[in-house]
């Protein structure tokens, strides 16, 4: 085995720790990194930890149709659900519709899916988008597609957890409504990261930097986890786990 | 029950110019058959409703100018990327684009199966989707178990549902498992009309264990037989997505011209591609 680590494995084993003692994670269509996560959480969890993956013929559980997994969250039944966005604020805001001033938007995004409904009622909802540019994480989002943070009126049983970015790990403080960095990925620095940020957050004394995947669960994700992550997306599994046990 | 059966090309003229038309996302049961069959027939002026999303149906029926308005929770072409002719309509200002979240989607669907005029819908309020959107409002719990403002969802009911299942019988009744999404999109519906790849020789409702996935004949009001009538998407359990085609299918509808070439090939030329 390589002692190389690949990118994606950093960041699935750090979303995965985020999962661990949760009985219920749902994974969103074209999300691999969250999707293995997800299942590496699952292989260690000694078979407590339920993971709905959508797009997945073999791990879907759902007989109800397409409202199904909305219905499972307003019970609460799913404990973590992961959003990106096009743009994401300082306020944890997501934009999955499109920037410019909407409905004229001078750029387009697909849509905002169930966005505006889970980031509400799932519990740990955590927010990965690989790009870490000034781009993406702006001060204002042009499109709230789901809100960061409600007023003390709104019925809100879930929001953000987390961001996890190709640079670093931001916690989200719902009570100060920003971010605070967590953790710096190996071969990157705080100036880096503030370069690249376009909203304001909170920098603690001390960053640590995001912990290395051990030997142990470098093993379980390239063999076990590699295996059921290929079922869905063959293509992601190939290029990223063939390439570091190589 | 044999004049249930009928052509595509009749399902296409069934369908309206300016009608509702509601469609399920490309995993699901999509009649791509149909969708050729209403481009070739120069559809104009529908209003999409995908549940919750539209992919590639949506984005070609786009593409030949046949929409005017798309009501969905996205558009999205999963790992194929952004969708090209619906990108090329949203920069032009062609198509009108009432966005919305799959749940409200499936709740409004609901509301209409039920004969209610709204359903609650729980999230949403913070979103700027709400100020877009004239058939939501908010709303509180008239019981008082809920503090805070509810959103409700105005009733959808489609004109049309259109689908492709994989069987379907000569009683009209059509199964689709547990791609239920498409059972409340035909009860919410006016008529519903089907495309199914193969015909069960017998009753789907007499057999217990496929009675449970059945849309029941009742709700649909016409249906033609299209082997592989989900191409060049696939349908669940059966086939997957022709993935040649459709990397083709982007590539060429990057520009209007290579549309352009797409449709004349695999729409105006008949059945050159099946």
């Amino acid at each position: 085995m390589s002692a190389e680590i690949a990118p994606e494995e950093l960041l699935i084993a750090t979303v995965a720790d985020m999962l661990d003692g949760l009985r219920h994670v749902a994974v969103g269509a074209q999300s691999p990194i969250p999707g293995s996560a997800a299942l590496l959480a699952r292989a260690r969890s000694g078979g407590s930890l339920r993971v709905s993956m959508l797009g997945s013929e073999a791990h879907s559980p759902f007989t109800d149709g397409g409202r199904e997994l909305f219905d499972c969250a307003a019970q609460g039944r799913i404990d973590a659900f992961f959003l990106g966005g096009g743009q994401i604020d300082g306020q944890a805001n997501i934009n999955l519709v499109g920037i410019g001033d909407y409905p004229d938007t001078k750029v387009r995004f697909p849509g905002s899916f169930g966005s505006a409904y889970l980031y509400l009622l799932v519990p740990r909802v955590i927010l990965f988008r690989e790009e870490h540019t000034a781009r993406v994480l702006v001060p204002k989002v042009d499109f709230i597609s789901a809100p960061g943070v409600s007023d003390e009126d709104v019925l809100r049983t879930g929001g953000p957890y987390a961001l996890v970015t190709g640079r670093c790990v931001f916690d989200f403080d719902a009570a100060a409504r920003r971010f605070r960095l967590a953790s710096v990925h190996p071969g990157h620095d705080t100036d880096e990261i503030r370069e690249h940020t376009g909203f304001d957050y909170d920098v603690p004394d001390v960053v640590p930097e995001t912990p290395v995947p051990d030997a142990a669960t470098l093993a379980l994700l390239r063999g076990r986890v590699a295996d059921e992550v290929a079922e869905t997306y063959p293509a992601f599994a190939a290029r990223v786990f063939a390439a570091a046990a190589a | 029950m044999s004049e249930l059966f009928t052509s595509v090309e009749d399902l296409a003229e069934r369908i309206p110019n300016g009608a509702k038309v509601a469609l399920a996302p490309d995993y699901s049961g999509c009649s791509m058959v149909t969708t050729r069959a209403l481009v070739a027939r120069g559809a104009r002026d529908l209003h999409l409703i995908g549940v919750p999303s539209v992919g590639f149906q949506g984005d070609m029926l786009i593409g030949a100018g046949c929409v005017a308005t798309l009501e969905t929770a996205a558009v999205t072409l999963d790992e194929y990327g952004p969708a090209p002719r619906f990108m090329a309509a949203v920069k032009a200002g062609t198509l009108k684009v009432i966005d919305g979240t799959c749940p409200a989607i499936h709740a409004g669907l609901q509301a209409a199966e039920k004969g209610i005029p709204f359903m609650p819908v729980r999230g949403i309020v913070g979103s700027d989707l709400l100020k877009h959107r004239d058939d939501w409002t908010i709303g509180t719990d008239p019981f008082g178990e809920q503090d805070g403002p509810l959103v409700l969802v105005k009733a959808i009911r489609p004109d049309v549902t259109l689908i492709h299942v994989p069987l379907a019988d000569r009683h009209g009744n059509a199964w689709i498992g547990v791609r239920r999404e498409m059972m409340v999109m035909a009860h919410a519906a006016r008529e519903t009309f089907v495309t199914a790849d193969e015909i069960y020789d017998g009753d789907l409702l007499a057999d217990e264990q496929l009675a449970p996935g059945t849309i029941p004949g009742l709700y649909v009001s016409a249906l033609a037989k299209a082997t592989n009538g989900a191409w060049p998407v696939g349908l669940f359990g059966r086939y997957g997505p022709d993935d040649a085609h459709l990397r083709d299918y982007l590539e060429r509808a990057r520009t209007d011209a290579g549309f352009a070439g797409w449709l004349d090939e695999f729409v105006y030329a008949p059945k050159a591609a099946e």
